[in-house]
């Protein structure tokens, strides 16, 4: 059991989320950065898609009432076990009593709280991520509030998971694989979607400019600033069925990016769409930063999935191996 | 690929094919959209509700979400060349023949007018109808769920009387409350969450559209009939 002592709004109970009922109107939801879930997930035993707290506002602290072994991963935000400094993107065991905190994160939006079992809330629709537009899934639905107290699942590795196995940032152990930027702007690959060509010249401004990412933006969105993109007539769509990453451009012609809180619907014209291995990096992306978008191929955002693929396979292989022989040894 | 198979590229990156009267088009790596260019009709989406049922039964297929005569096809694993799965949609479009889903009735009681009607009198001035006239070509009229959308278990809902069509406002309601009975264009729809709303709200409906906790969460399921009753009329 966790107890959660202080936090800001906005923290939530997250897991892969809940695809296969948009066409019931029901967002997915789910991680923001669904790749430090997962790795998260792997390095304390569990299954990659266990329930995690998804933290987005700081400070943020918890107690556990038990033994538990757990991991921080996505942002960098200088956790502290009773004062004590920890390793991100590493395994820690934390005795009854203790308390965790988060401060403001140094890179990245979002960290995730990995335990051991994963947290036991109740699935709803086969998943425990918090739906917050429907008011269900999660802890109730709603956001973490202080005093909460969430229990964790039995640890179902068949192996005592250990402290002290890390991995390395995977913004640096695939660095081969994710695309730099001279000026500091977020390089994020997207491909082109059904109305882009239907905005003409601007089209073209749209991959070529910086975009700030606004302060209007949330788990449902985000909202791009900048010299407004609009087509050269307006179009009136049908709603369809969208998918996070999608970018949509209201008639502001200030994009918006849908994000893990993706409605299932809209009807504004697209430009692009960002590629799904792509998605968690703009997950970690701050309120005000820069980002620029990329053309990039199928054949690319497949490449660069399986290189992701792989990453976390190797990590799950070889976090069970060590993990192993520490009990070996024990 | 025959001669009616035409790639509308204006620049190569573009991917965007359109036979038969459709079109598909890529949303990310992993989703395409097919959109009938047809009319806005019952025709156009019985044959979505055809499509749908066969890409459903694809074995490569993650998820799909019938839009309003179009369809969005979500594959499990990102293509490695776009072109094979949009031809394969747009094959199954081609043998897609309009089919009639056998929806069940929903008969949902709505009390007209009163507080929640707050866009009545504007449909009135924007019709040229008596409040009592909206009302009754309201809930005379048979309708059809098209697809489910935008919120848990949304049914958009086709057969609006064109003498009631009243666009979308263009500064939503802040805080409509869940059971309203708005029209939206030539569509209406119960509303099933409370917060803003850009739909003209007419009255209020009891029923429950979603229960996350039942195996069938939304009541309403595309080709469903539904027909408004009018429990009472507050003007």
């Amino acid at each position: 059991m966790i107890e959660i002592i202080e936090t800001g709004p906005f923290n939530t109970v997250q897991d892969l989320g809940r695809p296969g009922y948009r066409k019931i109107g029901v967002t997915a939801s789910g991680a923001m950065d669904p790749f430090g879930l997962k790795i998260g997930n792997v390095l304390v035993g569990n299954a990659p898609g266990a329930a995690a707290i998804e933290v987005q506002t700081f400070p943020f602290r918890l107690r556990f009432t038990g033994p538990v072994v757990f991991t921080v991963t996505g942002a960098d935000c200088g956790a502290k076990l009773d004062e004590h400094p920890l390793l991100p993107w590493c395994t820690h065991a934390a005795d009854a009593g203790q308390a965790l905190e988060l401060g403001r994160p140094r890179t990245g939006a979002r960290a995730y709280l990995c335990f051991a079992g994963g947290l036991d809330v109740e699935p709803v629709m086969g998943s425990r991520s918090t739906s917050l537009r429907g008011a269900f899934g999660g802890n109730g639905g709603r956001f973490l509030t202080a005093t909460d107290r969430l229990a964790l699942c039995a640890e179902t590795s068949g192996h005592r998971p250990r402290a002290g196995i890390s991995v390395v940032d995977p913004a640096f152990a695939l660095a081969d694989h994710l695309p730099t930027s001279d000026d500091g702007s977020l390089i994020i690959r997207a491909l082109p979607a059904g109305e882009h060509d239907l905005f003409g010249n601007d089209a073209e401004r749209f991959w070529t400019q910086i975009w700030q990412i606004s302060s209007k933006s949330d788990r449902t969105g985000y909202r791009l600033s900048g010299e407004p993109v609009k087509p050269t007539t307006p179009v009136e769509m049908r709603s369809h069925g969208v998918v996070p990453g999608v970018i949509q451009v209201p008639p502001s012609g200030e994009p918006i990016v849908q994000m893990s809180d993706a409605n299932t619907a809209g009807g504004y014209p697209k430009i692009a769409g960002v590629i799904d291995a792509d998605l968690w990096r703009l997950g970690q992306a701050r309120i005000g930063s820069r980002v620029r978008f990329v053309r990039a191929t199928h054949r690319e955002a497949l490449d660069v999935e399986k290189a992701m693929t792989l990453f976390l396979d190797d990590v799950r292989v070889t976090c069970g191996m060590v993990t192993r022989a520490l009990n070996t040894m024990a | 690929m025959n001669a009616s198979f035409a790639m509308l590229t204006s620049s190569p990156e573009v991917l965007q094919s359109t036979r038969g009267g459709a079109r598909v088009s890529a949303i990310g790596a992993r989703a395409f959209l097919l959109e009938a260019l047809g009319e806005f009709d019952l025709a156009s989406q019985r044959r979505i509700w055809a499509l749908s049922r066969a890409v459903e039964a694809w074995d490569d297929i993650s998820e799909i979400v019938p839009g309003m005569t179009n369809l969005l096809v979500i594959f499990k694993e990102i293509p490695e060349d776009p072109e094979p799965p949009v031809t394969r949609i747009l094959e199954a479009w081609d043998g897609a023949r309009s089919i009639d889903l056998n929806g069940k009735t929903i008969e949902i009681e709505v009390c007209y007018g009163g507080e929640h009607a707050t866009d009545l009198p504007a449909l009135c001035d924007r019709s040229g109808l008596s409040d009592r006239e909206v009302i009754r070509i309201h809930h005379e009229a048979t309708y059809r769920v098209f697809a489910l959308g935008s919120a848990p278990g949304f049914g958009y809902l086709h057969g609006l009387d064109p003498r009631i069509y009243m666009p979308r406002k263009t500064v939503p309601s802040i805080n409509m409350a869940r059971g309203c009975v708005t029209i939206g264009g030539m569509q209406t729809g119960v509303a099933v969450l409370t917060g803003p709303n850009g739909w003209n709200s007419i009255g209020f409906a009891e029923l429950r559209m979603f229960d996350p906790s039942s195996a069938t969460p939304a009541i309403m399921a595309p080709g469903d009939t539904v027909r408004f009753v009018p429990v009472r009329v507050e003007l």
